[in-house]
């Protein structure tokens, strides 16, 4: 169709994160015959984040590096992308999800008095038209929706759109674009990382989650443990939160965050119905309990009805094991 | 200060979800408001009885709103608004919700807006940037502690579990997340006040708006439900073994390991 796309890739610690490569498939998507071009923001040298985009499908990059863009500010990225969407002037921008994602997008949606669907998980092109699917009600329910006037533009959900294979034979111009980013009122003064796994929930293809049967912050331990020899990241159920197990960032639910990894152990949670709402998309589900009657279980793809004190470290070890031998 | 907070209804979370004719149903279904806009509520009270001012909710809905409102003003707000688009507009979008919120704030002096950082139905989490963008403030989303010291503002947020410490200055707009506070339930003296507390009610015409002026750009074509899940395999046997099956069946029949 020849449109011209712009994805915001997003860099975390001097990487890409990798729902900027699912972004570009998306932008594929909707845009088989057109131009794809990466916009990537930072500090230092992002050439070769640019020519990594140009690998999973990018046509063309254009990077903003300033030292004012070291941390993420919804001010001094939007500076950044107006001036890339100035001079582009795409038909479309497509960006993930994240938490920068969601800061940035409506900024730049409402200067271009743009529309702007969020969290989609999936794009179908059907002809000239290109419907989004995203959940709303946290899940429970989903809507399809059309942009019909302006921009195409829309944010992913991570985890749900499948990048392209990497393919460093691919090349394509990155062009450093020198932008003024100046006059931010809002300044990043620290950040303090409680993420120390480095696997983000949203992100995470395993996740191990825990619910008031963890019955103590110890108690997520052994949880913590299965997580990482599945390199994957621990969540909680609001019980768990609410009772202080855990802090509040690693609720998942209704309120806090939805999720849809590649598999979810549930353990000793009892699947609340705000629970499931932020988590029945997930593609696998295991569910650990005591009880049987668990409505977990009805949403569970396999089950155990047991202690998650033994359960859970009988299940690391196998899996370790696994590994060890693969 | 002039706080202003912004506030939906929204389904329970509870609720189950129906669709009729094409339609969420929301005859017979609780309401509530919406879980992060309480998180908003409770910190304008807050902020208010530590540096005066006023605390006025302000929501667009129908005339059920109204009952959301009367819980806000309840629980300490002191003024409510209703923008009542019952009447006035079948499609909307968050460019719809954000004209008419930067229409509503023409006039007013306000040096602190709050709202959720997301709904729970339809979970955009647009319209505070948004409206922000409009009226030419900074915002800080998803925040989880806000002091104000004069004109500067310092604010933790959360960004996917990290913690961010920001600086900024009034006035500006701010999204709130959970573990800001704890809301706190209307008493009862508070109800009895919040029937005599002022609710306005507006429509897009006292607004200078029509129907034209706050067009959707994006439209919803359905929506339908999840596919249901069916339902699965509860593991027998010894532990050890159960343990070991599962393994198995994740590996050869799942392929997630």
């Amino acid at each position: 169709m020849g449109k011209k796309l712009l994805v915001i890739g997003e860099v975390r610690d001097g990487a890409l994160r990798n729902v900027s490569f699912e972004a570009v498939a998306a932008a594929r998507k909707i845009n088989e015959d057109g131009e794809v071009v990466a916009a990537l923001f930072g500090e230092g040298n992002l050439e070769q984040l640019g020519n990594e985009m140009i690998y999973y499908g990018a046509d063309r990059a254009v990077v903003v590096q300033h030292e004012n863009l070291k941390n993420y500010t919804s001010e001094g990225y939007a500076q950044a992308a107006m001036a890339v969407i100035e001079d582009e002037n795409p038909e479309g921008i497509i960006m993930g999800h994240t938490a920068q994602g969601k800061d940035l997008t409506p900024k730049i949606a409402s200067r271009l008095e743009s529309g702007l669907i969020s969290d989609a998980t999936d794009i179908e092109v059907d002809g000239d038209d290109v419907v989004f699917t995203r959940p709303i009600y946290s899940g429970k329910a989903f809507e399809k929706k059309v942009v019909t006037e302006g921009l195409l533009f829309a944010t992913i959900r991570p985890n749900n759109i499948a990048p392209l294979d990497r393919d460093d034979t691919r090349s394509g111009e990155v062009a450093v674009k020198d932008v003024e980013i100046k006059d931010l009122r809002t300044v990043i003064k620290d950040i303090i990382r409680k993420t120390t796994e480095g696997v983000d929930l949203s992100e995470a293809k395993v996740i191990v989650a825990g619910g008031r049967g963890v019955k103590s912050a110890d108690g997520f331990k052994p949880l913590e443990e299965l997580a990482e020899v599945l390199g994957g990241a621990v969540g909680a159920s609001r019980g768990a939160c609410d009772a202080g197990y855990c802090d509040y960032s690693l609720q998942i639910g209704q309120t806090g965050k939805v999720v849809t990894p590649d598999l979810y152990i549930a353990c000793g949670i009892s699947g609340a119905i705000q629970h499931l709402a932020g988590m029945s998309n997930s593609k696998v589900i295991v569910a650990i309990n005591k009880d049987p009657e668990a409505n977990i279980f009805n949403v569970a793809d396999y089950g155990i009805v047991g202690d998650l004190f033994e359960v859970v470290p009988k299940l690391t070890e196998e899996i370790k094991k696994l590994k060890e031998n693969a | 200060m002039n706080i202003y907070v912004l506030m939906k209804r929204t389904f329970d979370t509870e609720e189950k979800i129906v669709i009729e004719n094409g339609r969420i149903e929301e005859e017979g279904a609780e309401f509530i408001i919406n879980p992060y806009d309480e998180y908003a509520i409770e910190e304008a009270i807050q902020l208010r009885d530590e540096h005066g001012g006023e605390v006025t909710v302000v929501t667009i809905g129908n005339e059920e709103s109204e009952k959301q409102l009367r819980t806000a003003l309840a629980m300490g707000a002191d003024k409510a608004v209703l923008i009542n688009i019952e009447d006035d507009l079948e499609e909307t979008d968050q460019i719809t919700t954000t004209k008419i919120l930067e229409a509503f704030f023409e006039d007013k002096e306000y040096d602190l807006i709050l709202a959720g950082n997301v709904a729970i139905d339809n979970a955009s989490g647009q319209v505070g940037p948004r409206l922000a963008e409009r009226l030419g403030i900074p915002y800080v989303t998803t925040i989880t502690d806000i002091t104000i010291d004069g004109d500067t503002v310092h604010i933790e947020r959360d960004v996917e579990g990290d913690v961010e410490k920001v600086d900024t200055s009034l006035p500006l707009l701010v999204t709130c997340q959970q573990g800001l506070n704890e809301p706190r339930y209307p008493s009862l003296p508070g109800i009895m006040k919040a029937k005599k507390k002022p609710l306005e009610e507006l429509e897009i015409d006292d607004l200078d708006l029509d129907e034209d002026d706050v067009e959707p750009k994006t439209k919803t074509l359905e929506v339908f439900l999840p596919p249901e899940k069916e339902a699965g395999r509860i593991l027998e046997g010894e532990m050890d073994d159960q343990v070991k099956e599962l393994v198995s069946l994740l590996r050869s029949e799942a392929k997630v390991l």
